[in-house]
């Protein structure tokens, strides 16, 4: 598959370092419109720093990372919902308070996601409430309320079962084909082998095939 | 919680400390055992500048004179001023001599002895206000200070529109009047004449307004003791051995030799004159009490509640600032804020509070009620802050990027997510404090406000007893801190709602 001419997010030689460690040593790689990037890598590779370095959690030291629409959305591993509010505030609150969307706007988009991932019935649910998978897709829903072209996954199959994953994977697609970029970081080669557009293997901070 | 009312429990520590040591090593040694308080001061009783350990003062001399005439060592016993009735009554010591007021209730409660010294009562007022503060009727809605648990108080009490602020201590009525915080005070003219000697300011107003006498108390089961201790006093009357011992602090006047001959011609002397204190305390029914001292209990555990709600709010206000302070800001706040909160957990209570009502009051004069509140709310804040600073830093680091990643400024982190979470996790603690808050807000009896723990003790004073006033205290502060606890605690099972 062929990138489209305009990358959606461009990473440029980025170096990040934690006390002595690098744990990136200048990383580049760019990913097009609708694509479903794998990163790769054994545990400590530096997949999930690559990731937070995108979503600007973490501050690189050196490169370039360009997001279209500036914020890259982020699922993380253990997911992270508000843990004092329902899985429909969940969704709604970074719209209302971060994007001036009117309330009742953003309950009507919150559904219509909540919905799209088959999680609708457990609206009002606390996350406590929700199973893995659930709590998973209501997460995504989240990271998508406020609409980011890239959206970053962290281990999303770690604690999925076989079912689940291929769930997951058919969902994935489906956010791709509606023009999405996706990156995930995972360890799970069956997963990025069957949905990944194309896979990037992370050694040490660096790539390593691309 | 950091301040237990500090006077009930010394006095307490000091009674057990006595009973337990006290009382085995008075049988042998023949002692006399007297309780006074020390800080009541000259010419009572002092301790003495060079020798702490020793004690001065005219009441100091009676003890003397009494243990030498029972051919007795007298051993002075430290007894806080309103406890000396209690601990008397229970043994803590033999004779209660500290400038004890001779009152119908006492009369009625314990065996006191003949009156060794008759004292007027007297107004105190500024000295601009000397030609239109003559008596108590010209002081209709004013505020009159007195000590709390006195014949002057229950005057005042019985005056009608007149305010009557009751004190601790009978310094600081004077210094109020000075600083205009109250119009008069009402006190007997030992006191008075005291206090003029080192405030100036303040004329006594030459008029009576009753006369009262000082007497020893001892326990009802001591009659035998009194009597003895009444005919070595009977003794001193005649021998002039008590105008002696008045004169040399200063205190003889016309006044005591009348005394003296009317109770040496055996005539019955009124514990008071000058003032009705008929329908006295001392002789009613339980439920007579309780009817007559319910409604200012009452209003005194409204004050308290008041009190304790608005002092509560602020601390948390206060609490928030500084919690989100020492989190969120840089090195000099946190420092700053740090000092604040050991400066406040590390003191006593009631020095701040002290401190905020006469410490500064040449510079702000706060009324008793502000400083009461913003003591407490200062006091309180130190330790709401610490509750919430640990709750901030409990929450996980995650629930924190998932806002960041979404666009939600660190503000709307603080507000939307760590804030509300942090609260769940401090409700515990902070009702926990907010009951103890209920319970030390008694502390501020001290700057006079009227509060549920002062007024039981004065109508403990009243009665001779804290059995009913003991219970009815107990169960008005349980009336506020038991709903407090069972909301919380609802609020909590709410916020832990059942896993599936």
């Amino acid at each position: 598959m062929t990138p489209p001419t305009a990358p959606v997010l461009d990473v440029r030689d980025v170096r990040l370092r934690r006390g002595t460690r690098e744990i990136l040593r200048g990383v580049t790689f760019t990913a097009g419109r609708g694509e479903i990037v794998a990163i790769m890598g054994p545990s400590g590779s530096g997949k999930t720093t690559m990731l937070r370095a995108i979503a600007g959690l973490d501050r690189h030291d050196s490169g370039q990372i360009a997001v279209e629409g500036g914020r890259a959305g982020m699922v993380f591993q253990f997911h992270c919902l508000f843990e004092h509010l329902s899985a429909m505030e969940n969704v709604c609150l970074a719209p209302v308070h971060a994007h001036g969307v009117r309330t009742d706007e953003a309950i009507r988009r919150g559904r219509e996601l909540l919905a799209a991932f088959g999680v609708e019935h457990r609206a009002g649910a606390l996350p406590r409430e929700l199973s893995g998978g659930e709590a998973q897709r209501v997460a995504i829903a989240r990271a998508l309320a406020v609409d980011p072209q890239v959206l970053l996954l962290d281990e999303p199959t770690a604690s999925l079962d076989s079912d689940r994953c291929s769930e997951l994977g058919t969902l994935l697609l489906d956010l791709a084909r509606q023009g999405r970029t996706l990156v995930v970081a995972t360890h799970d080669e069956d997963f990025a082998r069957a949905y990944a557009t194309r896979t990037l293997r992370l050694t040490d901070g660096m790539l390593t095939s691309a | 919680m950091n301040a237990a009312p500090a006077r009930p429990f010394a006095a307490a520590a000091l009674a057990l400390a006595v009973y337990f040591f006290g009382s085995s090593a008075s049988g042998q040694q023949a002692e006399f055992r007297w309780a006074g308080d020390a800080e009541g001061g000259a010419p009572f009783v002092e301790a003495d500048p060079a020798h702490p350990d020793a004690v001065s003062g005219f009441d100091v001399d009676i003890a003397a004179l009494l243990a030498r005439g029972l051919r007795r060592t007298p051993r002075f016993v430290m007894i806080a001023f309103s406890s000396i009735d209690q601990s008397i009554a229970r043994g803590d010591a033999e004779i209660g001599l500290s400038g004890i007021e001779d009152t119908p209730a006492r009369r009625a409660v314990l065996s006191t002895t003949l009156p060794y010294y008759e004292f007027r009562e007297v107004l105190s007022v500024r000295t601009a206000d000397a030609s239109r503060f003559r008596t108590l009727a010209d002081l209709r809605g004013r505020k009159v200070a007195t000590l709390g648990g006195t014949i002057a108080y229950e005057i005042l009490l019985r005056a009608g529109d007149i305010v009557a602020l009751p004190y601790e201590d009978d310094v600081h009525p004077y210094s109020d009047l000075v600083l205009g915080r109250v119009d008069a005070v009402l006190l007997d003219n030992v006191l008075a004449d005291r206090r003029r000697r080192f405030i100036s300011g303040f004329t006594i107003q030459p008029g009576t307004v009753a006369v009262g006498h000082y007497i020893g108390v001892l326990s009802p089961a001591n009659a035998p003791l009194r009597d003895a201790c009444n005919e070595i006093l009977r003794a001193a009357m005649r021998d002039g051995t008590l105008e002696r011992i008045f004169r040399r602090w200063n205190v003889w006047n016309d006044e005591q030799p009348t005394l003296y001959a009317r109770l040496l011609a055996g005539e019955q002397v009124a514990a008071v004159s000058g003032v009705d204190t008929s329908g006295g305390t001392a002789s009613l029914s339980a439920i007579e009490a309780i009817r007559r001292y319910l409604p200012s209990l009452v209003r005194a555990s409204v004050v308290t509640l008041i009190l304790s709600c608005l002092a509560m709010a602020l601390a948390v206000a206060l609490g928030v600032l500084i919690a989100t302070g020492r989190v969120y800001r840089g090195r000099i706040v946190r420092v700053a804020l740090t000092g604040y909160v050991e400066l406040m957990r590390g003191t006593p209570i009631l020095l701040q509070l002290f401190v905020l009502y006469y410490g500064i009051a040449a510079a702000i004069r706060l009324p008793a009620f502000a400083a009461a509140l913003l003591g407490l709310a200062l006091n309180y804040a130190a330790y709401e802050s610490e509750i919430y600073r640990s709750a901030l830093q409990a929450i996980p680091g995650g629930q924190l990027e998932a806002g960041r990643t979404l666009g939600l400024s660190e503000r709307q982190i603080l507000t939307l997510v760590r804030g509300p979470q942090a609260f769940r996790l401090a409700l515990a603690p902070m009702t926990n404090d907010f009951v103890a808050l209920l319970k030390d807000s008694s502390l501020v009896s001290v700057l006079t406000v009227m509060e549920l723990t002062k007024q039981t003790q004065i109508f403990a004073t009243n009665l001779g007893s804290w059995v009913i006033p003991g219970t009815l205290c107990a169960a008005l502060y349980l009336a506020m801190s038991l709903p407090l606890s069972a909301m919380a605690s609802r609020l909590e099972r709410r916020w832990r709602a059942a896993t599936p």
